[in-house]
């Protein structure tokens, strides 16, 4: 762990001293960035992402940004709610962080949602669990990923509308991220006319989807809901059944992402997924960011990648607007929310809770220069996790779950 | 009908993939008293070495990859017996400590090399299409894997029961003392079977990877299965681990198919039943 000495000094007088210093000489101390990330387990291709593109984030813009030095400093998790909370208090009382960016995972999320609120400490978050932006919104949070539906509600019209399914069947990790996107999906796929003939939820470390694949019904598609590499795998064994002649795959946003993509064969091509972003994306941050990063690392940057990348670019926006002075928290959560800048995935601004509003892109994999991609074929402007619903309305529903919104019409 | 005839041979599939995994444990156990935590680290090992060989040396067959990646893992596995656990003989908690310490620093050093993606091994092409039985259709792997469990358990029968170095590890499961006493080098054996239940682990990981793939986490996900089946079975019965495979097999692929919401505890529900009844197992012949 590197620590200056000016950070212990600062750390062990403790406010006093911190009240004392006059304005200039605050303005000289750099930006101390706390970054949650997951480096160790099996989380750690998407933790060790968010830990490469924020760092080339940095670098790219000299580790200055609004004239002030930035000190990142990385803290691993391991994917553990536990650990994840041990890492914040570290960060956040030892290293004195300004902000913090991260976690990757919703239950790391939840586990230090309490302890942010007592701190005060703004977070740029990537996990996805829903209620932190909306019935139990945390003053402190912004969110330039998505919400665990977000993405899901416009694949839910695309799959009716355009593609014109009428019957599908749902499978997901048995997290609440599975739960919330299948529901989300669900409930925009019924609503648009289509029908919802199976949900099936299986244990994150399922080690074998043989079971769930026989039990398949007919239908015209299936909705994959896994995250990490279970989405990979499922679909491997899904092929291995024969099945995709009969039944089409299609997948929510970590279902076939870059990072997989790598792996994977022909098996994968011609499927469609949706995501708030992909390496493929044509506006100029991207197309400077995705070749760079695939310069650096070898591989196409995926959601991961991305979503620090994202909010390195919120993060400079916001500090811009307020002139590098984060001492001063409510301002620059303010700034924070009030940001509407350019990023990597496109325009992005935030709703009252800090949830994102921006492009979501419906993708389809094609191989091109000998990898496969995810090429864009649709795009929907300007979600936001709301979607099309009232806000009211919405919230006064319950949070997406294993049983709401019900599935009327599984058959039997 | 169609149902149970699917649900049947995938629990044939499953179970026969426990075997490959648990049979190498059961037997370490057996004869050294030891759970070997590493068990699950050494499986995932054999994935990721076995995935290496058949990316970085196109044309190796998975059998290849199989065969190699066990005498890696053997290898590995007797060195780590023989320099480090050996010195830690007789304090059996020690031993489960270490071996548990072991597994961590195998799963990221995995993590490290091979990177946190999940690697896929290709199954063998004759091998990669499903078959059509009575009317439905079956992965042709999943079959394979289940003649692999069935060729390997007669393999280890035949080693264990039919010849004189099964017997002398037969002799040094059941009484220690007495098998030093008459002269059987128990400790050059117990370097043997160690590398031995590790050579299964590894060879089991590559041929499972085309079900599973190596992915960070495979150790986690399959040791407490591996616990679950020996435990059932009876520690150190290559009979128990045999049956107790399809048993567990049997009991998640019906339970999950049956009773969805009950797919955590499906499997540790058979196990609490059998060690109240039976605590030794249902094969067990531990005289402790």
């Amino acid at each position: 762990m590197k620590m200056s000495r000016r950070t212990m000094l600062h750390g062990t007088a403790g406010l006093a001293t911190a009240a004392a210093l006059s304005a200039p000489a605050r303005a000289a101390e750099p930006i101390r960035l706390g970054l949650l990330t997951v480096k160790t387990g099996p989380l750690a291709s998407g933790g060790l992402d968010m830990e490469r593109a924020l760092t080339m984030f940095l670098k790219e813009r000299d580790n200055t940004l609004s004239g002030r030095k930035v000190e990142l400093i990385v803290a691993d998790t391991a994917g553990a709610p536990a650990t994840a909370r041990t890492k914040t208090q570290e960060l956040v009382e030892k290293n004195d962080v300004h902000c913090l960016m991260g976690p990757l995972a919703a239950f790391e999320a939840l586990a230090i949602d309490d302890y942010i609120r007592e701190k005060q400490i703004p977070v740029l978050g990537v996990a996805a669990a829903e209620d932190v932006t909306q019935r139990k919104p945390n003053p402190w949070l912004v969110r330039g990923t998505s919400s665990s539906a977000q993405c899901a509600h416009p694949m839910g019209e695309y799959c009716a509308k355009d593609l014109k399914y009428k019957t599908m069947i749902t499978i997901g990790d048995d997290i609440a991220y599975g739960h919330e996107m299948t529901a989300g999906f669900q409930r925009v796929f019924e609503e648009n006319g289509g029908k919802i003939v199976q949900k099936l939820f299986a244990p994150l470390t399922a080690p074998d989807y043989g079971t769930y694949i026989s039990q398949l019904k007919e239908a015209d598609a299936i909705f994959i809901g896994f995250a990490g590499s279970n989405g990979f795998r499922f679909l491997r064994q899904f092929n291995e059944y024969g099945l995709q002649a009969k039944l089409i795959p299609v997948g929510g946003m970590t279902a076939l992402d870059e990072a997989v993509l790598r792996n994977m064969g022909d098996e994968a091509l011609g499927i469609v997924t949706t995501c708030w972003y992909s390496a493929e994306l044509d506006n100029p941050a991207n197309q400077k960011f995705a070749p760079a990063f695939r310069a650096e690392n070898k591989y196409d940057p995926g959601f991961y990648a991305a979503a620090t990348y994202v909010e390195g670019a919120v993060l400079e926006a916001a500090l811009k607007s307020i002139d590098g002075k984060i001492e001063d928290k409510p301002a620059f959560m303010a700034a924070l929310r009030a940001t509407k800048t350019d990023t990597v995935r496109g325009p992005v601004r935030f709703d009252e809770f800090g949830n994102v509003i921006g492009n979501v892109y419906i993708r389809k994999v094609t191989r091109k220069e000998g990898r496969l991609v995810n090429s864009v074929i649709k795009t929907y402007p300007d979600v936001s996790q709301f979607w099309t619903y009232d806000q009211k309305a919405f919230l006064a529903n319950p949070v997406y779950s294993r049983d709401w919104p019900p599935a009327k019409n599984l058959s039997n | 009908m169609q149902f149970w005839v699917a649900q049947t041979l995938n629990s044939l599939a499953f179970g026969g993939l426990l075997f490959l995994l648990s049979s190498g444990f059961s037997l370490i156990f057996g004869l050294m008293r030891l759970a070997n935590l590493t068990h699950g680290a050494l499986f995932m090992l054999g994935a990721y070495i076995g995935a290496y060989l058949m990316r970085a040396f196109p044309g190796t067959s998975l059998w290849m990859a199989a065969l190699a990646s066990g005498i890696a893992v053997a290898v590995f596995g007797g060195l780590l017996e023989r320099f480090v656990l050996r010195r830690l003989a007789g304090n059996a908690l020690g031993q489960v400590l270490l071996t548990l310490g072991i597994a961590f620093i195998i799963s990221d050093g995995c993590l490290l090399v091979f990177g946190g993606d999940p690697i896929p091994l290709s199954t063998p092409r004759w091998l990669a299409r499903p078959v059509f039985l009575w009317g439905f259709i079956f992965p042709a792997y999943r079959l394979a894997v289940v003649v692999l469990a069935v060729c390997a358990a007669l393999g280890l029968h035949i080693l264990l029961d039919r010849t004189r170095l099964g017997a002398m590890i037969r002799a040094g499961v059941d009484d220690m003392a007495m098998a030093r006493a008459v002269g059987i080098p128990v400790s050059a054996i117990f370097t043997l079977v160690f590398c031995l239940g590790s050579a299964i682990a590894g060879a089991g990981g590559v041929l499972a990877g085309p079900i599973l793939s190596a992915y960070p986490g495979l150790d986690g996900d399959m040791l407490p299965l591996a616990l679950i089946v020996v435990i059932l079975g009876g520690v150190g019965s290559i009979t128990g681990a045999f049956v107790g495979s399809f048993i567990i097999g049997a009991i998640y692929t019906f339970g999950i198919a049956l009773l969805p919401d009950l797919a955590y505890v499906i499997l540790f529900l058979p196990m609490i039943l059998v060690i109240a009844i039976r605590p030794n197992g249902l094969f067990g012949r531990m005289a402790v």
